[in-house]
């Protein structure tokens, strides 16, 4: 069974993101960059499937800038046989992005997808969701426990009241949660080896998408800062403080 | 304009999020109708009926919607989506599962977890973990959103909207129920509580979080957890608070061992009143608390629990 696992490129989960001056978007000149921490689970739980023998080829795609292309690497690093790069500079909104990848499912046949339930920049959640309608696959969002059972796939995930366990028909689609497993560092010796896995690069005209979206991004701005408060020295005066000046108790 | 709301479910009774869905559909402007879908929901059909400025109440009660699986969620929504030019979900995990396919399939964007309404075609809503707010225009015939519930007041339960069913029953042969494992508790629901109080690393462990148990009893709180603390396995994943887990707006929120990564304020930090518990005086929670308290938690806990 080939698995095909989506990337993307994002800022740091441990920068301090800054506004622009103009307030027209987030300032991501000489920051940090990483692979989004939901798509390295993504990665490590494809690798794992192959480790088990359940998985004969891991694939790794992204959609974004040159630079992208380092995140495929540090996929091929942990473990992915092959890349695909599709690169463009313009802002890929998750329907685009669905879009292209459902292309790309059309072309590699996968028996499994693996994506990140979100990423930490736009924070939408919504991409492997898309992509399932689009493929008309079915899909398992949130997961923290996969398990490939013949012709289907088990999904425990993580809803709002605890866990709940679904059965879905292959090949499926499925979004990863926090607790799935814990990604592996790359080790040297396979980041040199990363350097000549094969890596394709298309563009979205290749695949016939227009990545242009009818959402635009009118304004950013910083948050209203909680400006911090006081240190109590007992747990007499904060029950005080509770009562008498926050009114809360 | 006219706005669907799907309902949240738990349990088969209507969810308390859907108040605030209602309220943020009402910003928007237009007639709202409730959509309630699975299978022996006519308690919950009720409810939302009741909702202040809900017009009409779609019921669609049938096995197929059971445990409100994406693909046959997914279709119904296709199915009723032509009748409205908004449709509105809570941004939790329902909501999140199943509005992507509707917009997919209507080949839409969708806007997820406004914060705000500028305007019915113009939101609100965080980036980067609540780094940054952007506003977002849609030019899309029809606006696919999720709400987070913590950005709009809750509507009152002053109505009697009339209730209709929906025949619609779609085929699903690609996903089936399986199991689920529901926490149980007296408390009260952690998005909706009054007072949380939270738990985080310096628990040390699944068995100290009992300490947390007097205080909540007495403050009548939910209890929530940092990441650090469910990852660790202290407690289960439906007690995360954070950016990726609960976001929770409560009056007093009380953190307790819990050092603040921004992942973790991101999911409280709209809280009226925050306090912090921690050994550590350097904890990035004390600048965004309002009271801090910094000493053993485990001699402090039981000494607060005595006192209140």
């Amino acid at each position: 069974m080939k698995v095909l696992v989506a990337v993307k490129r994002v800022i740091d989960y441990n920068v301090k993101i800054r506004v622009k001056a103009d307030h027209s978007d987030v300032d991501l000149t000489n920051v940090k960059m990483a692979m989004n921490p939901f798509c390295e689970i993504a990665v490590e739980e494809a690798v794992r499937l192959k480790e088990k023998g359940v998985a004969t080829e891991v694939v790794a795609v992204t959609i974004g800038p040159k630079a992208a292309q380092e995140q495929l690497r540090t996929a091929l690093a942990l473990g992915a046989d092959r890349a695909i790069h599709i690169q463009t500079d313009e802002r890929a909104e998750s329907l685009a992005v669905a879009k292209l990848l459902a292309k790309v499912v059309d072309e590699e046949q996968p028996g499994l997808v693996i994506l990140g339930k979100q990423a930490i920049d736009t924070d939408n959640n919504q991409t492997g969701q898309m992509l399932a309608a689009l493929t008309n696959l079915p899909q398992a969002t949130f997961a923290s426990e996969v398990v490939i059972d013949g012709d289907k796939v088990h999904v425990t995930r993580e809803i709002d009241g605890g866990l709940q366990t679904i059965a879905l028909t292959l090949p499926a689609i499925v979004t990863t949660d926090l607790r799935l497993n814990e990604p592996r560092y790359a080790k040297l010796p396979d980041i040199m080896k990363a350097k000549k896995k094969p890596l394709d690069v298309k563009t979205p005209a290749d695949y016939g998408v227009e990545v242009a979206s009818k959402v635009s991004l009118l304004k950013v701005e910083s948050p209203a800062e909680r400006k911090g408060g006081v240190k109590v020295a007992s747990v007499d005066e904060l029950i005080d403080k509770l009562k008498n000046e926050a009114k809360v108790l | 304009m006219s706005i669907l709301v799907l309902a949240d479910l738990h349990e088969g009774q209507l969810a308390g999020a859907t108040a605030h869905v209602v309220a943020a559909a009402k910003e928007m402007g237009g007639d709202i109708d409730v959509l309630v879908a699975g299978e022996g929901v006519q308690a919950a059909a009720d409810a939302a009926a009741k909702l202040d400025g809900v017009s009409k109440v779609r019921v669609a009660d049938n096995a197929v919607y059971a445990h409100q699986l994406a693909e046959p969620m997914g279709a119904l929504l296709v199915a009723l989506a032509d009748d409205y030019t908004h449709v509105l979900a809570s941004a939790a995990t329902n909501g999140k599962n199943v509005l992507p396919r509707l917009a997919a399939l209507k080949d839409v964007s969708q806007i997820s977890d406004i914060i705000g309404v500028d305007s019915p075609d113009t939101f609100k809503r965080p980036i980067y973990a609540g780094s940054a707010i952007a506003t977002v225009k849609s030019d899309d015939a029809l606006k696919v959103i999720t709400v987070r519930v913590t950005g709009f007041d809750a509507v009152g339960a002053g109505g009697s909207a009339p209730i209709e069913a929906v025949n619609t029953v779609v085929d699903n042969r690609q996903s089936s129920f399986v199991d689920e494992d529901l926490a149980q508790s007296d408390r009260p629901e952690l998005g909706g509580a009054k007072v949380v109080i939270s738990g985080g690393r310096g628990m040390g462990n699944g068995e100290n979080f009992k300490l947390l148990d007097g205080i909540a009893d007495k403050l009548g709180a939910a209890i929530g957890a940092s990441r650090a603390a469910v990852d660790a396995g202290f407690v289960p994943n439906d007690m995360q608070v954070g950016q990726t887990g609960k976001i929770v707006a409560p009056d007093l929120y009380i953190a307790v061992g819990i050092s603040g990564a921004i992942q973790h304020l991101a999911g409280m930090k709209d809280s009226k009143v925050i306090v912090a518990i921690n050994k550590d005086d350097e904890a990035p929670i004390f600048q965004v608390a309002d009271y801090g308290l910094v000493g053993d938690l485990f001699e402090l806990l039981p000494e607060l629990e005595s006192k209140l």
